[in-house]
């Protein structure tokens, strides 16, 4: 074995080590890791306790309601097994609509409410033109079945 | 046999090659740009929900995977060079890094422009954000590492062994929208999945990232070129001088 093998061997065998090292760390880190907590995980008793966390799913259709004063918003957010209602006096995202993805900083109050401090839309990653989505849900409506890919949660 | 690629891992010989490539390189770059931008914003369509705000992708995208690929092609020359002890091979990695900081720094102020008219916020924190800031700051830290060491060889491999550390980072940029729940959307083009996006606007996005590889070629040549210069400058192979007097030079 020449000594370029031996380097090549050990600057791979070193790649593995780190490679198995940074995976344990972020197995560990895993918890920490998340963006945003599911209706399902809060229900769960998953998401901190006695401070602010992010709420994510969808936006449930036909649940958006707007107070007198035209700020202070309500939706539920659901991941569709869970929902949590959510209050939120601000101005929401252009792209902020109902069966949509939503992600809600805030506190989850003692009667079950969010209460958002911010409301970001979150954006799923399909693109097209109008004209192709207004074919796509026409075809979904007729199938009956609602569907959407908008937010995709992890299993665990 | 036909060529003797050999021949070019010397940096004498490979001067006068990078200067050849460097004007083909820079044509296609700039044609391929200038038809991919002009596809992305006159001939794709808008977009169902964003609207026009969605065509900072055609910029947004390509400078992304730049930043990763680039980084995993000097991480490539930084390894063969610890591997093979070749000059040439770190003055590769050497000239790479700034392109690839420089399309990381792209990817992520385009991002930021794009995510206030679609989130309702330039910057998150969030596992794909944050994990394409730090490859800013691996790029930085590379450049910045080679610069304090002034041994040469030193230089090399110390940079080169933080190159090739931050090779981690990579899988997790990618694979972070798939990992954990993340405010950026998840991948609408991959090798696994047909592409979630119509075909023009695939189509101007992936002549623009053919167009950004073809840019990355030629400014890594012409960038290259001048490190082989500053570097050898003793042996003033330039003028054909023998060996003997390369020795005395010295």
């Amino acid at each position: 074995m020449k000594p370029r093998h031996k380097r090549f061997i050990f600057i791979g065998l070193g790649l593995l080590a780190l490679a198995g090292a940074s995976m344990l760390i972020l197995n560990a880190f895993q918890k920490n890791l998340v963006f945003f907590y599911t209706p399902t995980a809060v229900a769960n008793g998953e998401a901190p306790k006695g401070r602010g966390f992010r709420i994510g799913g969808m936006v449930e259709d036909g649940s958006l309601t707007r107070e007198g004063d035209g700020l202070t918003v309500h939706f539920v957010i659901t991941d569709t097994a869970k929902r949590v209602p959510v209050t939120f006096k601000g101005i929401l995202p252009d792209l902020f609509k109902e069966g949509k993805g939503a992600v809600a900083q805030g506190q989850l109050g003692a009667d079950g409410t969010f209460l958002a401090s911010e409301v970001l839309a979150k954006h799923d990653e399909n693109y097209m033109p109008p004209e192709a989505a207004e074919a796509l849900a026409k075809a979904k409506s007729a199938a009956g079945a609602q569907t959407s890919s908008t937010l995709v949660v992890n299993p665990r | 046999m036909g060529i003797n690629w050999f021949k070019y891992s010397s940096p004498q010989a490979f001067h006068p090659l990078a200067g050849k490539m460097i004007p083909w390189f820079s044509v296609a770059a700039g044609l391929l740009i200038i038809i991919g931008l002009y596809i992305g914003f006159f001939v794709a369509p808008t977009d169902f929900q964003q609207g026009d705000s969605y065509r900072i992708i055609f910029v947004h995208v390509p400078a992304a995977w730049m930043s990763m690929f680039l980084y995993v092609i000097m991480a490539a020359w930084a390894g063969v060079g610890l591997g093979l002890n070749a000059r040439p091979s770190f003055m590769m990695a050497q000239a790479i890094a700034p392109t690839g900081a420089m399309f990381t720094f792209i990817a992520l102020l385009t991002g930021a422009m794009w995510g206030k008219p679609t989130w309702g916020a330039w910057w998150v924190w969030d596992a794909r954000l944050t994990s394409e800031l730090i490859l800013l700051f691996q790029y930085i830290g590379i450049i910045l590492l080679r610069a304090a060491i002034d041994d040469l060889r030193r230089a090399d491999r110390a940079s080169a062994v933080l190159a090739l550390v931050g090779v981690v980072n990579v899988p997790i940029i990618y694979f972070s929208v798939r990992w954990w729940n993340t405010l950026h959307q998840g991948a609408s083009v991959s090798m696994t999945a047909s592409p979630k996006m119509a075909t023009t606007m695939l189509t101007a996005m992936l002549i623009m990232t053919v167009g950004f590889w073809m840019y990355s070629f030629a400014v890594t040549l012409a960038r290259v070129r001048c490190v082989i210069l500053d570097r050898e400058r003793q042996p003033m192979w330039g003028n054909q001088t023998s060996i003997q007097e390369v020795a005395e030079a010295r």
